[in-house]
């Protein structure tokens, strides 16, 4: 059997007022992706989440989550996600080990208490068990976010930046699981403002900007074609530039010159035509871009 | 039942049971200040209904009123909560359905208004000795009257966004049609005119089946008093349904 796409997300608009937050977003994510969901603050990503999740309903458009319709067959929908909400939210009532026991409840899980206690024990809270959610700190109630999120195996996990306000070991921690968890199979689709982040987790990332998306490829692909490379170069002494190269160079303070080039495949090309004109240099260096030059270069590029 | 309709149940109810103190014996303890003080004044001069003193007349009225008041409370402030907090979405996120997420949130408040109801009738054991005439209605009125106002308590918890607007609803809605029932009195005492208006009340046949299954006497038939209170519940169980179906307020 051909497995059906982890999330389909088609036309869909979500407007608050005269605000439109979503404009006709369309994208897929394949089963077992890793996928990120990058944009701006207000760029419309909670609203999509909240939308896959049937926290809000969409005015137009389908979404579909492992074949369910979000709206027509919610129940089912509901089932296959698991979604860490971007707010701090807890219940002051109960304990983290009720909170769950609770949680795997409302998914229609009797016993389950095996899974539960695995999952503290991945995100260092078998200690906390049995603590009122009121006496956690903040780091520790957004990694019982998690656990919630999990309580029922769900096969697609939704994460609306889960990683803000967790400290730095943690978060190592927490991103080991996660990609267990996607080796295992489950469809992660993540949403963050830590961009090392996202260039190191996700395969495939999509870029939100006022409710649009202006980008949708590889991770990969967008680190290699979106932004300009830049070659830096200490030419051998006497050595000058041939005149066909000075358009795109420029001299930075330290005496080097900086070569812009349009994507990484025409490196190697520059460079022997530099040696064909018998340039040497003492010193090169290829400035690869990251996520955050391609973030910051598409985000100007759109028009608002 | 299912899981899911057991754990919200669970949850709903562990929730009060455990802030108890503020839940249940607080309103026992309003509930008997209301009785001393009314009691102490009015006993020797008011009989009600023959051979009822004024005692008995009020303990009725007194249980009921506070069955009432705390269904409503319990709903309305659990749903508010959560609201506010934003811990609504751990009930949202998961796959209940709307028929489910009303039952839990309607049985849980009923059972909140039984206990304190129950909490009152025990403390007023004390003062007065009460005749059970028709059991039956006893306990239809409770269950009704408890079902009505845990429903009404969610339409109010659903459509408040602060706090101060659920307080509104139950000091200008909740509270003026408690108190104007017929708890402290027959209505057969007022003038014409506000004998009329407590014909409006739907509280007013709660309160006075609920007394005609102690004493076999009310002011209108037990059976008008059911059909006023079950259609009422039926109505307003039906604007709830179909505000969760279609998300109201909850799912924008
Ligand atoms: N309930 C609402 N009512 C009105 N406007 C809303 C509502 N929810 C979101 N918006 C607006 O919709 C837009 C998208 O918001 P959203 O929360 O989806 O952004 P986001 O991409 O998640 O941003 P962030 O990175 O800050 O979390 C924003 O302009 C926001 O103000
Ligand atoms: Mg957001």
């Amino acid at each position: 059997m051909p497995s059906c796409p982890a999330l389909i997300i088609d036309g869909v608009c979500k407007r608050f007022g005269a605000l439109r937050a979503l404009d006709e977003v369309s994208f897929e994510v394949e089963q077992g992706e890793f996928f990120g969901l990058l944009g701006p603050n207000g760029a419309g990503k909670t609203t999509l989440i909240s939308c896959m999740a049937g926290l809000a309903r969409q005015d137009s458009g389908h979404i579909r989550v492992m074949e369910h319709d979000t709206v027509s067959d919610y129940r089912a929908a509901r089932r296959k996600l698991g979604v860490v909400p971007q707010e701090l939210v807890f219940d002051p009532f109960f304990t983290v080990r009720e909170t769950l026991r609770i949680q795997s409840g409302y998914f229609g899980l009797g016993r389950n208490d095996d899974w539960m206690d695995e999952i503290l024990a991945r995100l260092d809270l078998t200690a906390k068990a049995d603590v009122n959610m009121r006496a956690l700190s903040g780091g520790m109630k957004r990694r019982v976010l998690v656990a919630q999120a999990l309580v029922h195996r769900p096969p697609v996990i939704v994460l609306d930046e889960p990683t803000a306000g967790v400290d730095v070991e943690l978060r190592k921690g927490l991103w080991v699981f996660i990609r267990e968890l996607n080796r295992q199979g489950h469809t992660i689709v993540l949403t963050t403002h830590y961009l090392e982040e996202a260039e190191s987790l996700c395969s495939r990332i999509a870029m939100l900007k006022q409710g649009r998306v202006v980008a949708l490829e590889r991770t990969a692909d967008l680190l290699a074609r979106r932004v300009q490379q830049t070659l830096r170069l200490r030419l051998g002494n006497g050595a000058s530039l041939p005149a066909e190269f000075l358009a795109i160079a420029r001299a930075t303070p330290d005496g080097r010159i900086e070569l812009l080039l349009d994507s990484a495949d025409t490196v190697a090309d520059c460079v022997a035509r530099l040696h064909a004109h018998g340039v040497r240099f003492d010193d090169i260096e290829l400035d690869k871009p990251d996520l955050e030059d391609v973030f910051m270069a598409t985000m100007q590029d759109v028009p608002a | 039942m299912s899981v899911a309709l057991r754990t919200l149940l669970y949850k709903e109810l562990l929730r009060f049971w455990k802030v108890s103190f503020q839940t249940v014996a607080a309103p026992v303890l309003t509930a008997l200040l209301y009785l001393l003080v009314f009691a102490h004044v009015l006993d020797r001069q008011v009989e009600v209904y023959g051979g009822v003193s004024y005692t008995a007349f009020l303990v009725p009225g007194l249980v009921m009123m506070s069955l009432l008041q705390n269904a409503f409370s319990n709903s309305s402030s659990s749903l508010i909560q959560s609201k506010v907090t934003g811990n609504i979405v751990f009930v949202l996120l998961p796959p209940i359905s709307y028929r489910e997420f009303f039952t839990a949130y309607v049985v849980a408040a009923v059972i909140r208004g039984l206990v304190v109801g129950a909490g009152v009738w025990l403390v007023t054991l004390w003062f007065v000795d009460l005749p059970y005439a028709q059991p039956a209605w006893i306990l239809f009125f409770a269950l009704t009257g408890g079902a009505l106002l845990a429903t009404l308590g969610i339409i109010a918890g659903i459509w408040a966004d602060k706090f101060d607007q659920l307080a509104a609803f139950q000091n200008f809605v909740v509270m003026p049609l408690t108190f104007l029932s017929g708890v402290f009195y027959s209505i057969h005492s007022l003038p014409d005119f506000w004998q009329a208006v407590s014909h409006l009340n739907p509280f007013f046949y709660m309160i006075d089946g609920f007394r005609y299954g102690f004493f076999g006497q009310s002011d209108v038939s037990p059976w008008i008093s059911a059909l006023v209170a079950g259609g009422s519940f039926a109505v307003l169980a039906g604007i709830t349904l179909s505000m969760l179906s279609r998300g109201y307020k909850l799912r924008n």
